[in-house]
């Protein structure tokens, strides 16, 4: 589950890593309220504002009402409600957006830490996330900050580095000095990023993350190693024990179809193309995806009824497939094994007369238990509905029907 | 024969006196696979399914001598479960339960790994040999008994699989479900490593998805080692990049991770891999005839 930076940094700041602080604002006047209080506790003249939506390179996005980058400096307590007006409710478009962009209701007011100072402020890069084949969390970092981690990556892979950490263990000392090391650090800035990276840690594990993206990490002026920014994102089955994280999920950040299918038990992904389906098991439901563009079509979602596929699920998915307008076919596909076809088939009946009007054919492929029984029901049943047994057929029969 | 599990694999059910623990236990047990006990936390003493009830797996292993355990422990307590199990010695532990954290995964693996046990899953149907034991929640009546091998991250996928190899007038060795989360107990290169040292599986299906590397590492073993003829598919040709598709671990993260960027590298090792999921028996009967 993906998180906005400010609740990202709340749960940073839980776990004691130092980041940079701030407030968040809905409206111009809270802005500038919430500026005046971060002067009153951190002394900060200038305030950076950021736009809160979850997708990366608002610095560089434009918003497209007001032509505002999605992140601004003001440098006075005046200008903040002003360039804050210009962010807020507009659409921030970044590479990582579609083209309408994202809608900005929230923003971070932001102290500036990059006031000079004794020693020169410093950008590197840190993320946290779990590497599949090792089984294990790594560390990746990078004395260059601030810049696209991919480009660094591809450029220069010898200014990348990793610290592998055992679970047993958890980081370990050396790890951390090993990290500062490599960032060239010094004295107090030496100290404080090993303090960093172990905090970091800790509040890796102890939130149930899956990443933690902070671009940059900087060592301020003064030799204090803070998160500027924060890309959390939260594992989703980690949430049985973190309700107050399951809270902060942003439903208006995701797709709202999406939204009302995960609400009834149903996984859907919304894609591009013409042929709906609704098939038991991810990953068979990925096979009939693709079988659908081997026969011609072209998938129009993913969509896993799960284990039941009972009459009432398959309405719901069959509602929810057809709000989509491209669709010019459904191809339904359940393997029954503990469920019966036959079941399975009289809840497709029943959900295509209760829906009523449907006007795009339905294939309909059930194999497994009582599938002959299956057959016959939905043969018999006298609605607009073909039915196959093998895949085989049933790609056959999307190809005639969309050719 | 086959292999993990056969008709001496004496089995208990973690979870046992649950909805779902009850109901895969009877459909276990009817289809003759050697259930001796389960254990339920609170319930030691009592009798379930005509079954013995222990408070610990180190008491069920004591009591019963199982050496095979199936989990379906919710998921919050599903990673201590399956440390639980490797403690108590159980040589192959089953984890069909769905969501569990990737953290207590990451330790939970770690720990089975340092006590010679083999996990499979978690979030899998199970594993069955046809024909003799069924530990998992596969419909036992899809697996016909004989010669071929299946390796398979989706469950649905994988009795799609088998009942293709039926109508192909084949049969299944082992079927070994492994599971579609990020952190798996046993992955697709080790399930590979056991059918092919299994006298009786003469092919195998290797079914893999987008996300992860776990089918080109098996593709590159199969071609310096591989001594039986492989057929493999890779659901999620048509996912789009960076969307989660309903396995936590099928996402392309990168270009490598891609159902043509797998297929591709499988083909290079010498696998027959098939574009259309409904030409995985076909193809496997060839290989075979």
């Amino acid at each position: 589950m993906n998180i906005h930076e400010f609740q990202g940094k709340s749960i940073l700041a839980h776990y004691g890593v130092a980041i940079q602080r701030g407030y968040v604002a809905s409206s111009a006047e809270e802005a500038r309220h919430m500026a005046q209080q971060l002067k009153t506790e951190t002394g900060t003249g200038w305030f950076v504002i950021k736009a809160q939506i979850h997708a990366g390179g608002r610095g560089k996005g434009t918003i497209q009402e007001t032509g505002s980058r999605g992140v601004v400096l003001a440098k006075s307590l005046d200008e903040v409600p002003e360039k804050a007006a210009a962010i807020l409710g507009g659409h921030l478009v970044t590479l990582q957006t579609r083209a309408e962009g994202k809608k900005v209701n929230k923003i971070y007011i932001a102290e500036d830490v990059y006031a000079p100072g004794a020693s020169e402020p410093r950008e590197f890069y840190m993320s946290i996330l779990l590497d599949r084949s090792a089984g294990r969390n790594v560390i990746v970092y990078s004395p260059d900050g601030g810049m696209n981690i991919e480009e660094v990556a591809e450029k220069t892979p010898e200014r990348i580095f990793k610290e592998t950490i055992d679970p047993l263990t958890g980081v370990t000392d050396f790890q951390c000095r090993r990290i500062a090391f490599n960032f060239g650090l010094s004295g107090n800035a030496f100290k404080e990023m090993t303090r960093f990276v172990r905090s970091l840690y800790s509040a890796y594990v102890g939130c149930d993350a899956s990443l933690f993206e902070i671009n940059p990490v900087l060592k301020t002026s003064d030799d204090r190693i803070i998160a500027v920014d924060a890309k959390v994102t939260l594992d989703g089955n980690g949430l049985i024990r973190h309700p107050d994280y399951a809270a902060m999920r942003d439903t208006t950040e995701e797709d709202p179809i999406e939204v009302e299918a995960g609400a009834a038990g149903l996984n859907y992904v919304k894609l591009d193309g013409n042929v709906g389906c609704m098939v038991n098991g991810a990953g068979l439901a990925m096979a009939t995806m693709d079988i659908i563009k081997l026969s011609g079509g072209d998938p129009a979602n993913f969509l896993d009824v799960g284990g039941t596929a009972d009459a009432k699920r398959v309405e719901t998915a069959f509602r929810i497939i057809l709000k989509d307008p491209s669709v010019k076919a459904i191809l339904v596909n359940i393997f029954g094994g503990i469920v019966r076809c036959d079941r399975v088939a009289q809840g497709i009946v029943d959900a295509y007369k209760n829906i009523g009007n449907i006007q795009v054919p339905i294939i309909v492929r059930l194999q497994g238990t009582n599938a002959e029984e299956a057959k016959k029901l939905i043969d018999e049943s006298g609605l607009a509905v073909h039915s196959a047994i093998t895949l085989q057929e049933a790609a056959d029969k999307v190809r005639t029907l969309i050719g | 024969m086959g292999v993990l599990v056969g008709k001496n694999s004496k089995v208990i059910v973690q979870g046992f006196t649950g909805s779902e623990g009850t109901f895969h236990a009877q459909q276990m047990i009817e289809y003759g696979t050697q259930v001796v006990g389960g254990v339920t936390p609170g319930k030691g003493g009592t009798l379930h399914l005509d079954r013995p009830v222990f408070n610990t797996v180190s008491d069920a292993v004591k009591g019963t001598g199982a050496d095979v355990s199936i989990i379906f422990v919710p998921p919050a307590f599903a990673g201590d479960a399956i440390m639980e199990a490797a403690d108590a010695g159980i040589k192959v532990i089953v984890t069909i339960t769905e969501g569990i954290p990737v953290a207590d995964m990451v330790k939970a693996k770690e720990y089975v790994k340092d006590r010679n046990a083999t996990l499979i899953g978690p979030n899998c149907p199970g594993v069955i040999t046809a024909g003799e034991a069924k530990v998992g929640i596969m419909p036992g009546f899809v697996f016909k008994p004989g010669h071929v091998g299946i390796v398979s991250k989706s469950g649905t996928l994988t009795y799609e699989a088998a009942d293709q190899v039926a109508k192909a007038g084949l049969g299944v060795s082992t079927a070994i479900g492994i599971g579609g989360d990020p952190i798996i107990g046993t992955t697709t290169l080790e399930a590979v490593k056991l059918l092919m040292a299994d006298p009786s599986t003469k092919g195998i299906i290797m079914i893999g998805e987008i996300g992860g590397e776990l089918e080109p590492k098996a593709a590159m073993w199969i071609r310096e080692n591989g001594t039986k003829p492989v057929v493999g598919f890779i659901a999620g040709e048509t996912a789009p990049k960076g969307r989660t598709m309903g396995h936590a671990g099928a996402i392309v993260s990168g270009e490598h991770e891609s159902a043509s960027a797998k297929k591709k590298i499988m083909r290079e090792c010498g696998i027959t891999v098939v574009d259309s999921p409904a030409e995985i028996g076909i193809a496997m009967a060839k290989q075979l005839a």
